[in-house]
């Protein structure tokens, strides 16, 4: 069973959101990184780009496949983590220390999931 | 519906992650992940479970004549015990199926083809059999192994004695004994690493399974997954049916000339390839030099003018790096030509490179 973090928000696309006073970091839960396998290559946004609630912000690619992964806010990129370029890797190892992006200005946010109802949708995801 | 191998319930008791592939249900991956079983086989030994490969035997007084019929390679000065890459052709000169032939006596041949294709292989090897061969489609009751690695060779000598182990690169030994299990056990493989492929029936497979693992686990032996199978073999620069060939692209190019002998009298697909004369795209390897994974299927571009097209693409994690081939117009294939592959509409740089991007260091004595 994939690890679920209390105080995380999630999206039904398997990115977790934590909100640190207005600065939203966004990232991939534990159960993205068990399906997707060993990461080895991340494209992120840069700074100051504008994403979409909804729509892809980033890719991570497998050693299988290129999987992209979807903004549940809109806003603007105020931060990116340089270090997952470098060492992907991070995301199989520890998914909620690797962030991929800090989102300020959030205007929009799609109706999140809390952890029990994330667990839930993800025993669903399995069947 | 798709079929199970007779390993899959050891598959499942592994953890592997189960996947549908060419009919079957196989693992493409065990708990260790992709990276890890790709290194074992680099670095120690891994095991696959490729029992959806299919088997074909030839028997008769002209088996031989039918399979240089059949086949695009030579197989008359072949020695029993010798076994033979080759391609199978069409009228066209486009390829049916690539395979391997096992010599097992003067009348008597054993052919191993690839799983998506045995029903199509099988249909077009019976329909062109000359008068004194026959043809047995055998898959059904064979599983097997594939035990690849540097550490390969020391696991086989706990269980069999130096006579029952094939010394030499595509060599046979048709009758191992594996504690009472009758195997036919070739040094082949599909990993560019040092490594065996060991048929047995179907019943004995769980329990040749856990007897191999068992002793391999001191050497580092780890099970691999399909993940692992599919980055080694383009890390080595080994085509893949559906990828790197098929029913329109010609042997030549997929750069195959190697198992083809045009020197031979006949064989089916031949006139075709002489009418097509020298080939104007070839396959070639890209090495990634921008940042990013080239993947099969992207358009690969000289400037504005697209030149081709990738056939297959990941990251190799044993060289670390990523890599593709691709079949690109014979006007770009020269080594060190920089080219671009279009990805989701992103352009990444890329470089002609030779197709085999690993080569084994075999051990100086």
């Amino acid at each position: 069973m994939s690890n679920i973090l209390d105080g995380l928000k999630y999206s039904k696309t398997h990115e977790w959101v934590s909100d640190d006073d207005g600065l939203i970091s966004l990232g991939l839960t534990d159960f993205a990184q068990e399906e997707l396998g060993d990461i080895v290559f991340v494209n992120l946004p840069e700074e100051g780009d504008s994403i979409v609630a909804g729509e892809a912000f980033a890719d991570v690619e497998s050693v299988k496949a290129v999987s992209d992964v979807y903004s549940p806010v809109t806003g603007v990129v105020a931060q990116i983590n340089e270090e997952l370029l470098d060492n992907p890797a991070l995301i199989n190892e520890a998914p909620y220390d690797a962030w991929f992006v800090k989102v300020s200005d959030v205007e929009d946010s799609e109706d999140l999931l809390t952890a029990g109802e994330y667990a839930d949708f993800c025993k669903s995801e399995k069947e | 519906m798709e079929l199970k191998t007779p390993l899959y319930d050891v598959h499942v008791e592994e953890g592997g992650k189960i996947v549908p592939f060419a009919g079957y249900l196989l693992p493409v991956q065990y708990g260790t992940g992709v990276i890890k079983e790709h290194m074992a086989v680099r670095t120690a030994c891994g095991m696959f479970d490729v029992s959806h490969m299919g088997e074909v035997m030839f028997t008769g007084e002209t088996a031989l004549d039918t399979l240089n019929h059949l086949m695009t390679n030579d197989f008359t000065d072949m020695p029993v015990g010798k076994v033979r890459y080759s391609v199978m052709c069409n009228e066209n000169g486009g390829c049916i199926d690539d395979l391997i032939v096992y010599k097992f006596g003067e009348q008597e041949y054993f052919v191993v083809v690839n799983a998506a294709n045995k029903d199509k292989d099988y249909a077009h090897m019976a329909k062109n059999l000359l008068p004194g061969t026959s043809a047995e489609d055998i898959s059904d009751s064979m599983a097997e192994i594939a035990l690849q690695g540097p550490k390969a060779p020391d696991i086989l000598a706990e269980l069999l004695d130096e006579d029952s182990i094939p010394q030499k690169y595509y060599t046979v030994v048709r009758s191992a004994v594996i504690d009472g299990m009758d195997c036919i056990i070739s040094r082949t493989g599909y990993t560019g690493e040092l490594g065996y492929e060991i048929f047995t029936a179907n019943e004995n497979a769980a329990r040749l399974w856990k007897l191999l693992r068992e002793t391999g686990e001191k050497y580092g032996l780890i099970p691999c997954g399909l993940g692992a199978r599919d980055t080694l073999r383009l890390e080595a620069g080994m085509p893949l049916y559906g990828h790197e060939m098929d029913e329109v692209i010609s042997p030549f190019e997929a750069s195959l000339n190697f198992g083809v002998k045009m020197q031979k009298d006949d064989f089916i697909g031949k006139k075709a390839l002489i009418e097509r004369g020298e080939p104007k795209k070839i396959r070639v390897g890209l090495e990634v030099t921008g940042r990013g994974i080239v993947r099969e299927h992207q358009d690969v571009y000289a400037g504005d003018v697209k030149i081709g097209v990738t056939t297959s693409g990941t990251h190799c994690p044993y060289l670390g790096k990523a890599v593709a081939m691709a079949l690109v117009d014979v006007e770009y294939s020269a080594e060190g030509t920089e080219l671009e592959a279009d990805v989701r509409g992103r352009r990444i740089r890329c470089k002609v490179v030779p197709y085999v991007f690993y080569k084994r260091q075999k051990k100086t004595v």
